[in-house]
C-alpha cells in the first residue's frame, strides 16, 4: 500500500519541496549579502548558481510520478477545461455523437443477439437442421423450406447414420386443451425421440419424453413449457403425473421444460411425442423438420455424404404401397443440404440487419464529419493558444496527444450518453421491429454490446481529433502567431479540410437517402400488388378446430361449421362469412399434392406436378373479396351432396388448358382410385406466401369430400379459418359477439389466431416496412446532419470573408452578385458530394437487392429524385448565410477589428 | 542546454557523492551543496538545483531519510541522514566505481596495450 500512501502524501511533499528550495535560496542570498553584495546582486547570483528553479522542482516531483499517466491526466484536465469553456460547442457535439453512438449500439445489440451470439443450447455449434432440397420434384422446387422429412426417413436416418450423436424430427401444430377452466387452443410441438437429446437442455422438473412414450397406442404423455406451467398450474411442482385433456384425450404430464427453452425458434405450450406407427409407414409424408447434433469434429459435408448414402437405404427399405416403384424418387434428385441450426433460425433476416447496421454506421460517419467540422472551426479560434504553447516549448507530439485526449473524452462522454439512448433505442426497435424477427426474446444489452460502445466511442473520438490535431498542432503551429492578425483573409487551404468533409457528408447522405428511396418504391410496389383479397382491415379471421374426440362424424363437423357461419353472418354489422383451410399469408403449413387432368397424358416415370390444396366453403370468395374469373363457386348442396366438383386458380387453368374458360367442365383427380372431379370455377391468383412471392397454382376442394387425405369415406377438414367481413372487424365488442356466436353453437370450441387480415398482411410485409422505417430514420438523421454541416461551413466562410465582401460591395458589387457568389460556392460543394454519392450508391445499393421488389437497385428515378432533393436542400442551407452576406455594411466590415 | 554540468557526470555519480557526504554527518540541502562544492574544490561544476531531484530519488529508494529541523543559522530546514540501506548501497557503489575507474585508467594509460 506504499504507493497509496505516497499518492496521498504527495501534495504535502510538493509543498515541502518548494519550501526547502526557497529556504535554500534565502540562505544563499543571506550568505552573499553577508560577504558584502547588494541584495539584488545576491539574489541574481543565487539564482544563477542554483540553475532553473522550476525545472529542479519539476524533476524532483517527477521522481515520484509515473509520467505517462500523469501527463495523460494533465491532458485530460486541460481538455475538460477546454470543453467546459465552450458549452454550446460541447453540447452540440455531445448530442450528435451520443445520438450516433446510441443508434449504433441499439442496432448492434440486435445484430449481436440475433446474428452473432450462439444459440441458447449447450455446444450449439454442433446443432444442424437436416435441410434437403428436391430440384427434380415439380412444384416443390420453389418451396422455401425445401423438402421436409418423412417419418420413414427419420427411422432410416436414426438407424443407419454414422455422423450424428442424435437426430429427430419435429413439427409445430396446435391442439385444444380442455378440462382446465376455459377451453384453449395451444401451441404444440410434436417431436420424435432424438430432438430433446440433440438440443440437450434438461427439464426444469420431471423427465424428458423418452422412446417409451413414442409407442403408438401406448400411454399418452406430454411435457409442458415453463410459461404454460406457470400460467395454468401456477408453477405447482405436483403437476408431474397429473393428466390434462389434449384434443379431448387425457395425457400424463411427465416434465416441464425450463424458461426460455424453444424448439429451434418455436415457442410452444406443450411438447407431444409423435408416436409413428412404424409398421404402417410409407416413403411419403414429407412434413417434418429434421434436427440433429453432429458427432464432435464431423463436418457438414461428411454429414451430407452420410445422408446421401442413407437415401438409397431409405428407398430400399420402404415403399408407397404395392405396385409403386420406390426408386421413383431418384427423379426428384433429393439432395441433403444440412445447415447450421443458427442459419436456419436466422433465415433471411440477416440481410435486413446487416443493411440496417451498415446504414446506421454511415449515419455515425456523417455525425463524426459534423463534429470534426465543429472542432476545426473551434480549433481555428484556438490557434493563438496552440501557437503560444508551441512557443513555450510544448513538443508537437504532446500537443497532438493533448488534442486527441480532448476529442476522445468527447467521444467517451458521448458514448456514455449514447448508452442511455441505446437503452431507449432497443425498446423502440423491439416495438417497431418485425414481430417475426427470430430470437426476439434474446435481444439484450450485454458485455459485448458494451465493448462495442466503448470501442465506438474511442474510435470516433480518435477520428474526430485526428484531422484538427494533425492540421493545427503539427510542426507548423508556430506560424499562426504571425498569421492571426488582420492581414489574413482566409486562405483556400484553410478551408480544404472542411470542404472535403462537407462533400463527404453530402455523399453519404445521398447513399442513405437513395436506399431509403428504394425501400419506399418497394413498399409502394408491394401495395399495388393485388394479394387476392380486398379491404383487409374489414376482414376478421379466426381459427377453429373441431377434434375427432369432441365430434366424431364428419358430416356433423360440417354442420357445426355451417351453423357457426350462419350465427356469425347474423351478428350485427356482418356482411358475410365463409371458411377456408388457411388464408393467404397466415403461414400455416400447407397441403401440397399432385393432380391429374383427364385429357392430358402423364409419362410413367415422371411425377405429376405438386399444387397447393385449399378447402373453401360456399360464400368464402365473396367474403374475402377474391374474384371468380370464370364459372361458379361451390354451393352447400354441392358440399353436402359430396358432388365431385373442384375449382382451380387462374394460373393453374392457364398452365393446363391455356385459358380460364377452357378449364370449365374439364375433369381432375388426385390419384387413380379417386373419381374424376369437374372444374366448375376458376379463381383469381392469390399471393399465398406474401406479396413478394409469386402466386402459387392452387386447387380448391370443398370442405367435405370423399377421398379427403386419401381415405375413401367422406371426411371434413376439421381445422379451418373462419373469415368474416364487417366494418366492425377488430373491435373488442365485435370480438365478444363473435365469440358468443361460436360458443352458442358449441361451448367447447376455442378460438385461435384471432386477428384482422390487415394484421396478417402487415406481418407479411413486416420485413420490408421495418427496413423502410430504419432506413427512413437513418436517412432523416443524415439529412439533418448534412444540412447543419453545409449550413455551418457556408456561414463560417461568409463570416470569414466579411472584409472581402465589404470591399466588393464598396467597389460597386450588387447584393445579387454576392448572393450568387456564395450560393455558387455551396452548389459546388453539394455537386461534388452528389457526384461522389451517386458513384458510391451505384456500388452499394446492389447489396440490398434481396430486399427490393418491383424496383431495380439502380432505379434512375430514385437516384434523380434524391440527387435533386439534396441539391435543393443544400442550396436552401446556403441561402441564409448568403443572404446575410449581402447585408454586410462595407464600412462596418472594413472597420471591423 | 539544460544541466550540461550534471550530464558531464555519469549517472549515479551525484547520488554517490551525496551519500558519501551524508555518511560523515547529516546535512540539509544547502550545506550539502556547499560541502560538495568545497571538497571538490570547484573542479565539478554542479548546479545547486540538480541536488534536489537526486535527493528525491534517494528518498524514494529509502537510501536517505529526511527530518525537519533548525539549522545553525536558525532556519527551518530539512536535514538528510543516511539510512542503513543507504550505507550499504554506498559501499557497493563505491567499490563498483573503483573497479570501473581502474579499468578506465588502465585503458587510458599510455604505452602497453
Amino acid at each position: 500500500m506504499m504507493w497509496l500512501k505516497r499518492l496521498f502524501s504527495r501534495r504535502r511533499l510538493y509543498g515541502e519541496l518548494s519550501e526547502e528550495i526557497r529556504e535554500h535560496l534565502e540562505e544563499k542570498i543571506e550568505e552573499l549579502v553577508g560577504r558584502g553584495m547588494s541584495r539584488k546582486e545576491a539574489a541574481n547570483a543565487a539564482r544563477r548558481e542554483f540553475g532553473n528553479v522550476t525545472l529542479a522542482e519539476e524533476d524532483s516531483r517527477n521522481v515520484w510520478r509515473w509520467p505517462p499517466i500523469e501527463e495523460f491526466l494533465a491532458d485530460a484536465r486541460y481538455g475538460l477545461r477546454a470543453l467546459r469553456h465552450n458549452r454550446m460547442f460541447t453540447a452540440v457535439s455531445l448530442l450528435t455523437i451520443a445520438i450516433g453512438i446510441g443508434a449504433n449500439t441499439a442496432v448492434f445489440s440486435v445484430v449481436n443477439s440475433v446474428l452473432l451470439k450462439p444459440l441458447n443450447y449447450p455446444k450449439a455449434e454442433e446443432l444442424v437442421a437436416l435441410h434437403q432440397i428436391a430440384p427434380g420434384a415439380p412444384g416443390l422446387a420453389d418451396f422455401e423450406n425445401g423438402l421436409l422429412l418423412s417419418p420413414s426417413m427419420y427411422f432410416t436416418y436414426t438407424d443407419h447414420n454414422r455422423t450424428f450423436q442424435s437426430l429427430g424430427v419435429w413439427v409445430p401444430n396446435t391442439a385444444n386443451v380442455s378440462g382446465l377452466a376455459e377451453p384453449e387452443q395451444v401451441r404444440v410441438v410434436e417431436m420424435s425421440d432424438g430432438v430433446l437429446q440433440a438440443l440437450n437442455v434438461g427439464p426444469e422438473i420431471g423427465r424428458w419424453l423418452s422412446e417409451a412414450d413414442q409407442v403408438p397406442r401406448g400411454p399418452e404423455r406430454v411435457m409442458l413449457s415453463y410459461g404454460f406451467w406457470q400460467r395454468r398450474f401456477g408453477g405447482d411442482r405436483g403437476v408431474i403425473g397429473r393428466s390434462i385433456l389434449v384434443d379431448a384425450r387425457p395425457r400424463e404430464i411427465v416434465g416441464v421444460m425450463p424458461q426460455r427453452f424453444r424448439v429451434v425458434d418455436t415457442d410452444f405450450d406443450l411438447l407431444v411425442p409423435t408416436a409413428f406407427d412404424r409398421g404402417k409407414l410409407i416413403l411419403a409424408g414429407f412434413g417434418y423438420h429434421g434436427i440433429g447434433r453432429l458427432k464432435t469434429g464431423v463436418a457438414i459435408a461428411q454429414a451430407d455424404a452420410d445422408i446421401t448414402r442413407m437415401l438409397t437405404i431409405w428407398m430400399d427399405s420402404w415403399s408407397n404401397g404395392p405396385g409403386t416403384n420406390p426408386h421413383f424418387y431418384e427423379t426428384w434428385k433429393i439432395t441433403p443440404m444440412i445447415r447450421p441450426l443458427k442459419r436456419e433460425v436466422i433465415g433471411n433476416v440477416s440481410d435486413v440487419l446487416w443493411v440496417v447496421m451498415g446504414t446506421i454506421g454511415l449515419v455515425m460517419l456523417v455525425a463524426c464529419a459534423n463534429v470534426t467540422n465543429l472542432l476545426l472551426v473551434r480549433i481555428e479560434a484556438r490557434q493563438q493558444e496552440l501557437a503560444v504553447r508551441a512557443a513555450l516549448g510544448a513538443g508537437w507530439g504532446r500537443m497532438v496527444r493533448g488534442l486527441l485526449v480532448e476529442s476522445v473524452m468527447l467521444g467517451l462522454m458521448g458514448g456514455a450518453l449514447g448508452a442511455a439512448f441505446a437503452y431507449a433505442g432497443v425498446r423502440l426497435l423491439l416495438a417497431i421491429g418485425p414481430t417475426n424477427l427470430p430470437r426476439l426474446s434474446e435481444i439484450s444489452l450485454d458485455t459485448r454490446t458494451f465493448g462495442f460502445t466503448v470501442l465506438l466511442a474511442v474510435l470516433s473520438g480518435l477520428i474526430l481529433g485526428l484531422t484538427p490535431a494533425l492540421k493545427y498542432a503539427g510542426p507548423r503551429a508556430s506560424l499562426a502567431l504571425r498569421g492571426g492578425g488582420r492581414a489574413a483573409s482566409a486562405s483556400r487551404e484553410r478551408h480544404r479540410a472542411r470542404n472535403i468533409l462537407v462533400a463527404g457528408q453530402v455523399a453519404m447522405t445521398l447513399v442513405l437517402l437513395v436506399s431509403a428511396g428504394l425501400m419506399i418504391r418497394t413498399f409502394r410496389a408491394l401495395r399495388t400488388v393485388d394479394p387476392g383479397f380486398t379491404d383487409p382491415q374489414h376482414l376478421q379471421v379466426m381459427r377453429i378446430s373441431i377434434p375427432g374426440a369432441l365430434v366424431a362424424e364428419p358430416e356433423r363437423v360440417l354442420r357445426i361449421q355451417n351453423e357457426i357461419l350462419e350465427k356469425l353472418a347474423a351478428t350485427p354489422g356482418v356482411k358475410s362469412a365463409g371458411l377456408v383451410s388457411e388464408m393467404p399469408m397466415e403461414g400455416f403449413d400447407s397441403d401440397w399434392d399432385c393432380i391429374f387432368a383427364q385429357d392430358k397424358t402423364y409419362p410413367d416415370n415422371v411425377m405429376a406436378p405438386l399444387y397447393l390444396y385449399k378447402y373453401i366453403s360456399p360464400g368464402f370468395l365473396q367474403t374475402a373479396g377474391t374474384r371468380l374469373i370464370a364459372g361458379r363457386e361451390f354451393t352447400w348442396s354441392d358440399v353436402y351432396g359430396l358432388r365431385p366438383v373442384v375449382m382451380i386458380s387462374e394460373n393453374l387453368a392457364r398452365e393446363i388448358w391455356g385459358t380460364p374458360s377452357a378449364a370449365l367442365g374439364k375433369q381432375l383427380r388426385e390419384f387413380s382410385s379417386m373419381p374424376w372431379h369437374e372444374v366448375i370455377g376458376v379463381i383469381q391468383d392469390v399471393r399465398e406466401r406474401g406479396v413478394q412471392d409469386k402466386a402459387p397454382e392452387i386447387v380448391y376442394w370443398p370442405p367435405m369430400m370423399e377421398y379427403l387425405f386419401g381415405r375413401k369415406t367422406a371426411d371434413t377438414v376439421r381445422t379451418e379459418t373462419f373469415v368474416i367481413r364487417s366494418e366492425r372487424a377488430g373491435t373488442e365488442a365485435f370480438l365478444n359477439e363473435t365469440r358468443q356466436a361460436v360458443w352458442s353453437v358449441n361451448s367447447n370450441l376455442p378460438l385461435a389466431s384471432v386477428r384482422t387480415m390487415e394484421d396478417v398482411y402487415d406481418k407479411s410485409v413486416a420485413r420490408t416496412s421495418f427496413t423502410l422505417v430504419m432506413l427512413g430514420i437513418a436517412g432523416a438523421m443524415a439529412l439533418t446532419l448534412g444540412i447543419i454541416g453545409i449550413y455551418g461551413v457556408i456561414s463560417y466562410t461568409v463570416s470569414q470573408r466579411k472584409r472581402e465582401i465589404g470591399i466588393r460591395l464598396a467597389l460597386g458589387a450588387q447584393g445579387g452578385d454576392v448572393l450568387q457568389m456564395v450560393l455558387k460556392q455551396g452548389a459546388k460543394l453539394a455537386l461534388v458530394g452528389v457526384a461522389i454519392g451517386i458513384g458510391a450508391a451505384l456500388g452499394l445499393t446492389p447489396l440490398m437487392t434481396g430486399l427490393l421488389f418491383g424496383v431495380t437497385a439502380h432505379d434512375p428515378q430514385t437516384f434523380a429524385a434524391v440527387a435533386g432533393l439534396l441539391m435543393f436542400v443544400a442550396l436552401l442551407a446556403c441561402y441564409f448565410p448568403a443572404r446575410r452576406a449581402t447585408l454586410v455594411d462595407p464600412m462596418v466590415a472594413l472597420r471591423h477589428e | 542546454m539544460k544541466n550540461r554540468e550534471q550530464r558531464d557526470l555519469f549517472p549515479g555519480a551525484l547520488e554517490m557523492m551525496i551519500l558519501r557526504t551524508l555518511k560523515r554527518q547529516p546535512l540539509h540541502g544547502y550545506a550539502l551543496a556547499q560541502h560538495i562544492k568545497r571538497t571538490s574544490k570547484d573542479l565539478l561544476q554542479i548546479e545547486e538545483g540538480s541536488l534536489y531531484p537526486a535527493l528525491q530519488r534517494l528518498l524514494k529508494e529509502d537510501l536517505v531519510k529526511a527530518e525537519w529541523g533548525i539549522s545553525s543559522t536558525n532556519r527551518r530546514v530539512r536535514i538528510y541522514k543516511l539510512t542503513a540501506k543507504g550505507a550499504k548501497h554506498l559501499e557497493h557503489e563505491v567499490s563498483r566505481f573503483e573497479k570501473m575507474l581502474k579499468g578506465i585508467t588502465r585503458v587510458l594509460a599510455p604505452g602497453e596495450s
